[in-house]
């Protein structure tokens, strides 16, 4: 994989352009006209009590694609992410203005079924959370939730879920161990396993390797990558090049705005907006 | 110089640590100087002690022979003795006295006595003196002279006839073994029924049907219960018979033979020939009989069995009680409730409840437990029996009950930590799966708790098992006929009275008849019941360090 050393370039030659190595930019041939749209985000407005955290948002999200929401702290990016499956309804005081689809249906319509909702946009969150049971109960735990009990079902998702999650090879031999044996990285894989375990259409990564360490970072982004192929990913990152290496496109945010929405490579190589620049250049941020 | 050291040294924090340590070493050794002391003064009541025999000079010149086990000794104050004892020497200031177990209370009037050291002459310690342990009027001393059968001597002379006193002492044992089945289970048995019969027959007089069928078949069913009871009053008869018809001749320190009937012999052994291991047998005996029989005698003798039988299984119920009531509550309060000022005040009741004197609980639980419930209970389902109540009267339910609303909030203010320290990650990690709230909650948030739940169970054992006011007013009674579990249906008889080691202690020690009798008594039941409390300590530490491990949360994170 590419450890980029953009720092080394910059300074020799005395121009500091995009921080981001060109080359290190993951391609794709679609635009996104041509893309089937899966999530829809509306002039969306968001607020913790009388603090507006979101404003005006207008989004579209491709379907089977990785798309990476990169800014400073406290740009909103979180909350954004977490407002696709309302795990911001845990919170007191908190309030929505606009509209945001899955597949044409309203999210935050009254009639919706948040566990069901939550079943269709699966997510993974920044720390690893396994719960402290064994290996297996956490992969087959949204299963059983479902009233899932036969055993060959439960099995047979278990171990898929943990193919698919690059873990199977590790663990197989250890099922019912405690999944807080785990390590951090086999843990986040693990939690990615539980999470996809109940066949989502929706993967939501809220900083996912941000708690990791180099090598374990590597297989989570390469886990991204051949998870695509069955499921739209939305990914919060802190880290460009992990956004530049992993996705397909990029939104770019700023206290509570989406300052830019583009492909990833042009987003990179460029932006449109002054203030993508300067983030991306390391100017800002 | 020295002071500039001294402010080093107290600047390193060494002489905190000093004081932390000291703190900790004054508890455990209180602690533990506790339980050495009542271990020891009620164990080594159950050690046989060697008989003496003496002779002591009255004080008004007169000699008498005594016969006792030597008790204690005591160094006292000549202030504290009568000053016109002739028998002490002028300049005397402290005297040397000794506390002499003379048993034989039936024919001494005192039991127990203190003798002046200097009155007494050469101490002997003759083989043949024997100790009798009786269902009635505490140990006789004596030496055995005759064994007699329906009045007549059979077998006469200490050492033949010690041999076959022991043999009738055992096989009168079996007999009055076969007595107690009778008497208890069978004729017991036989009561309960009729006195249910009694009852339905009662019931039936009130609805007004004085001819049905039904009760007919109960004059029926009363008819062959009193014939069985006549057959086992006349079995019981001739085994009375066999049982009174021997008798023994002791002859006791003033020199009078007496002579008592065999029958009333708990146990008879001659402590001054019996070698270590003999003693240790007899200790072994005594011991068992203490945590497996019934009381005797104002339960200054005999065992204490129904007394744990009733502490244990009381808070066995109390534990199956709270626990959920205080899970439930603390659930609700930590994880429904909108948190705000009414919660608040809610919680700060919960601690305050924790601080309330239990006698109030035990007054709370009396006038609303037992008068009101329980009587509203009789007027419902047990009409045919009333003026006398069945539940609304003090009993073991009431108590377990009023323990349980004593021990709440223990067990909600531990949930409620526990709960808390349950990571907002493995909630929301399980809410993202699609798990609703109660999902959650029992599958991963719950089971996380466990421990906490535990150790809240066994803050609230530790309370209950040790608290005795209240019980005095919701059950608790100083001499219980029957256990609170039985063969007859349905088993587990939640209206009974039943006995507690903690009124127990208090009865034997200070409602007690015969003060020194009972003094060892209660050192023996304040153990049994701190170790009684220790041991269901320890199995619930046992469930909590299983549970924590099966669920380590993810702390290390």
């Amino acid at each position: 994989m590419i450890m980029n050393n953009t720092s080394e370039t910059q300074e020799q030659h005395g121009v500091p352009t995009h921080a981001i190595d060109p080359s290190v930019i993951h391609k794709h041939n679609t635009s996104l006209k041509d893309e089937e749209i899966c999530l829809e985000v509306n002039k969306f407005n968001f607020y913790y009590g009388s603090n507006q955290a979101l404003k005006d948002i207008n989004l579209k999200i491709p379907k089977q694609r990785v798309t990476a929401f990169i800014g400073p702290s406290g740009c909103g990016k979180s909350t954004l992410l977490r407002c696709f499956n309302r795990m911001n309804d845990l919170i007191d005081g908190v309030r929505v203005e606009g509209q945001m689809t899955l597949h044409g249906e309203d999210i935050f319509d009254k009639s919706v079924n948040v566990s069901d909702l939550r079943r269709r946009i699966g997510m993974v969150f920044q720390k690893p959370n396994p719960f402290p049971k064994s290996i297996y109960e956490n992969v087959a735990y949204g299963l059983r939730i479902q009233g899932i009990k036969n055993r060959h079902v439960l099995d047979e998702a278990v171990e898929n879920s943990l193919k698919h999650a690059a873990l199977w090879d590790e663990v197989k031999d250890r099922l019912e161990d405690n999944a807080m044996g785990l390590s951090g990285g086999q843990q986040q894989r693990l939690v990615i396993a539980r999470a996809i375990a109940i066949e989502p259409e929706v993967l939501l990564l809220d900083e996912p390797a941000s708690a990791l360490d180099p090598i374990s970072t590597l297989k989570i982004e390469e886990l991204i990558y051949q998870l695509k192929t069955d499921y739209t990913i939305v990914i919060v990152t802190h880290n460009m090049q992990q956004a530049a290496r992993v996705s397909d496109y990029t939104a770019y945010m700023y206290l509570g705005e989406l300052i830019e929405f583009n492909d990833t490579a042009d987003l990179f190589t460029n932006p449109k907006e002054k203030m993508t620049e300067d983030y991306i250049t390391g100017r800002m941020g | 110089m020295i002071t500039k050291d001294i402010k080093a040294w107290f600047d390193s924090g060494t002489p905190y640590i000093w004081l932390n340590a000291g703190a900790v070493t004054v508890s455990v050794l209180m602690v533990l100087g506790l339980i050495f002391f009542i271990a020891y003064k009620g164990l080594s009541h159950f050690w046989p002690g060697d008989i003496a025999q003496f002779q002591l000079t009255e004080a008004d010149g007169s000699i008498i022979t005594i016969i006792g086990e030597m008790v204690e000794h005591e160094t006292v104050s000549r202030t504290r003795l009568p000053d016109f004892d002739s028998r002490i020497p002028p300049g005397e200031e402290l005297i040397n006295r000794t506390l002499i177990k003379m048993g034989n209370r039936d024919y001494l009037g005192l039991d127990f006595r203190w003798v002046m050291d200097l009155a007494v002459g050469d101490i002997d310690y003759p083989e043949e003196l024997m100790a009798v342990e009786r269902h009635e009027w505490g140990n006789l001393y004596g030496y055995l002279v005759a064994v007699k059968q329906n009045g007549e001597v059979i077998e006469s002379g200490s050492g033949a006839s010690w041999d076959l006193f022991q043999q009738q002492v055992q096989a009168n044992h079996e007999v009055h073994d076969q007595i107690k089945e009778i008497e208890k289970d069978i004729i017991g048995d036989i009561n309960y029924q009729m006195e249910r019969l009694r009852l339905r027959q009662r019931a039936l007089g009130r609805e007004g049907n004085n001819n049905s069928e039904e009760l007919q078949e109960i004059t029926i069913q009363q008819q062959s219960l009193e014939a069985e009871y006549e057959e086992y009053s006349s079995q019981l008869g001739v085994l009375y018979e066999e049982l009174n018809q021997y008798s023994f001749v002791t002859r006791i320190s003033d020199g009078r033979e007496v002579e008592l009937p065999l029958s009333q012999v708990v146990r008879a052994y001659r402590p001054n020939a019996m070698n270590l291991a003999q003693d240790l047998v007899h200790y072994m005996g005594k011991l068992w009989e203490f945590v497996s029989d019934e009381p005797r005698e104002a339960n200054t003798e005999g065992g204490i069995y129904p007394a744990i039988f009733g502490t244990v299984i009381m808070v066995l119920i109390m534990s199956i009680m709270v626990t959920p009531f205080g899970v439930v509550a603390a659930v609700y309060l930590h994880e429904y409730a909108k948190q705000g000022a009414l919660v608040r005040i809610i919680r700060i009741a919960v601690n305050n409840l924790a601080g309330v004197p239990s006698v109030v609980y035990g007054v709370f639980g009396l006038g609303f437990f037992v008068y009101f419930i329980g009587g509203n209970i009789d007027e419902l389902l047990f009409s045919e029996s009333l003026p006398s109540p069945t539940f609304g009267t003090p009993g073991l339910l009431w108590a377990s009950l009023t323990l349980a609303i004593l021990t709440v909030p223990v067990v909600i203010v531990s949930t409620e930590e526990g709960l808390s320290r349950v990571p907002r990650a493995i909630r929301e990690g399980s809410l993202a799966l699609g798990a609703t709230k109660a999902e959650t909650l029992f599958r991963t948030v719950l089971p996380m708790t466990a421990s906490a739940m535990m150790t809240g169970l066994i803050l609230a054992i530790a309370r209950a098992a040790g608290e005795v006011a209240p019980l005095m007013l919701v059950g608790v009674v100083k001499l219980a006929p029957s256990l609170p579990l039985d063969g007859n249906f349905p088993y587990v008889h939640f209206e009974r009275k039943f006995m507690h080691l903690g009124f127990h202690i208090y009865d034997v020690g200070f409602q007690s008849p015969n003060v020194e009798a009972a003094r060892p008594l209660v050192y023996a039941t304040a153990l049994l019941l701190v170790l009684i409390i220790i041991i269901l300590n320890l199995a619930a530490i046992q469930i909590r360090n299983k549970l924590r491990e099966k669920y380590r949360a993810s702390e290390q994170h």
